[in-house]
């Protein structure tokens, strides 16, 4: 043993020792969240996410790369240095400011709605899924619901389809294409609740000056309509994008 | 796959499937099964390697040595897997690039810690930012190893610590008196004769580790389970060519197959080898085989 790990160190440290390039960027996503990123039937990552990630790489001249990685370490394995930035459906949070950075967004501040199977369900009381860590779990955790968590979107619609939750509460964007599929057995019920900021990229608090460049990236997609183009393109002609001054309008 | 899967909606039944289950995803499903079995394959050895390691350790004569041996089991089998899993991975990650950092990067001047992130600099990076994603996944693979086999070596450890004192006193006796030196003692007369008590114990452990396996998405690496949970959940046509409700129940049916035929394969194979282990030992199993022969 005494002879095998320094070995084993050293090959380590001297393992692929090429001049350094600053400019491939890791792309941390979830890969489970359509239609902000999803795996496609070819076994790579797709969505919205993808679209606008790899149009900003473009904007920046960066080359990018895209990793998957479970929802619950997303933040952990960013702040180790993993991967450079999270793109997946992240809203902008105080909370999670505190642990990382985030650009402006790049998708306007979201609708949450909740879905049922059956119609008349008081939301305010009712058994109540979301997923864990994310803002619709702190939302419900305030109202005077049940909170019941799951560790991915798919299991909370799951937990509401077998009975174990009355309601689900997700992004709406999220929901839409589930309700329209389900044939009748999936239904909103009760008010959409705009939650968070806006979805942002997140970044390490120190990579301030690739932040900058994705902040110019974002700014510029949003001044030529290509952002708004692609929020027609993934999330339907009526949803929210941006106006002329960056701010948002609904509809279109 | 095949030249009729251009148009899946038009498909009967039989060819729906044909193409449904040769997607890049299921192929992807397909090569994690392969990843599972060879993760096994490494870390058994290497986690039995451990774990000899740290039982010689724990028995040694030499005090601090003995600590070493006895914290190292303590510690890692009171620590849950999952603690372990995410503490102690991004920890040996941080550490070999603050190894790196340090060799290639002397003349670097901002802290390594800066708030909550770690930061060394690009050449440092492990691997490299710039290295393609086969060699970043096949790095996540082998701390992967290394981790189960650190977990998998303490509770290794603890077996054939107890293997080891388990021995009939007698026998290190007679061998002392023989004339064997300590060594020779221990290589010829103890090891030998350990595995048939330390047997039943590791072959629970490799049944846990077996089963351990979905513990590797913790890691960023795609495993069995993984794949399942996201092919199974609920698929819009918007997203994909093959729509289908929430078909995990399949999947995992699936894997509890897969699972449950690994497991009765290990069964048996562990129940051959203890077969050859009793073989003369003077336990009561090796009573049995030496009674069986001589009538």
């Amino acid at each position: 043993m005494k002879k095998i790990i320094p070995g084993a160190v050293a090959l380590a440290l001297t393992a692929g020792m090429a001049p350094a390039q600053d400019n491939t960027i890791r792309m941390g996503t979830e890969g489970a969240y359509p239609p902000y990123n999803f795996i496609n039937d070819a076994g790579e990552v797709d969505g919205f996410e993808r679209q606008v990630g790899d149009e900003l790489c473009k904007r920046a001249e960066l080359t990018c790369e895209w990793v998957k990685n479970d929802w619950d370490s997303i933040i952990p394995n960013l702040v180790s240095g993993n991967y450079d930035t999270i793109m997946a459906g992240m809203s902008i949070t105080a909370e999670r400011e505190e642990v990382i950075d985030f650009t402006q967004n790049y998708y306007p501040p979201t609708a949450s709605a909740y879905v049922s199977t059956a119609e008349g369900v008081d939301v305010m009381s009712a058994i109540v899924a979301a997923q864990t860590a994310t803002i619709q779990a702190g939302h419900v955790a305030e109202t005077g619901a049940t909170l019941v968590e799951f560790a991915t979107p798919e299991e909370t619609v799951a937990a509401v389809r077998n009975g174990e939750a009355d309601a689900v509460f997700a992004d709406l964007d999220y929901l839409v294409p589930l309700v329209e599929e389900s044939g009748g057995e999936l239904v909103f019920v009760g008010d959409k609740v705009p939650l968070g900021d806006g979805i942002g990229m997140g970044l390490r608090e120190s990579d301030t000056e690739l932040r900058d460049k994705f902040d110019a990236a974002i700014s510029s997609m949003k001044e030529d309509g290509t952002l708004n183009d692609m929020l027609r393109k993934w999330f339907g002609e009526d949803t929210q994008v941006y106006g002329e001054d960056g701010g948002t309008g609904s509809g279109s | 796959m095949f030249s009729y899967c251009a148009d899946p909606d038009t498909l009967d039944t039989m060819r729906w499937f044909a193409c449904y289950l040769t997607t890049g995803v299921h192929k992807s499903f397909y090569l994690a099964f392969f990843k599972v079995l060879l993760l096994l394959a490494i870390t058994a050895p290497v986690a039995l390697g451990f774990g000899f390691a740290g039982a010689m350790a724990a028995r040694s004569h030499l005090p601090p040595l003995r600590w070493l041996g006895k914290v190292y089991i303590a510690v890692v089998r009171g620590v849950p897997d999952i603690a372990f899993f995410l503490f102690f991975v991004i920890a040996l990650d941080q550490a070999v690039e603050y190894l790196r950092h340090r060799m290639l990067c002397p003349d670097w001047e901002q802290p390594i810690r800066q708030g909550a992130d770690f930061v060394v600099c690009q050449a440092a990076k492990m691997p490299l930012g710039t290295a393609p994603q086969f060699v970043h996944e096949t790095y996540g693979f082998f701390i992967a190893v290394f981790t189960f086999a650190i977990v998998f070596g303490a509770f290794a450890a603890n077996v054939l610590y107890g293997g080891m004192r388990a021995v009939p006193r007698a026998q290190l006796e007679t061998a002392a008196a023989y004339g064997m030196s300590q060594r020779q003692t221990f290589w010829r007369i103890l090891v030998p004769q350990m595995w048939v008590y330390a047997l039943p114990g590791l072959s629970n452990l490799w049944m846990v580790l077996i089963k351990a396996t979905p513990l590797l998405f913790l890691l960023g690496i795609e495993d069995i389970v993984y794949w399942a949970r996201e092919l199974g959940g609920t698929k819009t046509s918007r997203f994909t060519s093959y729509p289908h409700g929430d078909w995990r129940v399949w999947y995992f049916l699936f894997l509890l197959v897969f699972y449950l035929a690994f497991t009765r394969v290990s069964e048996i194979a562990l129940e051959r080898l203890m077969l050859r282990l009793t073989h003369g030992q003077a336990t009561s199993g090796g009573e049995v085989q030496r009674k069986a022969a001589a009538s």
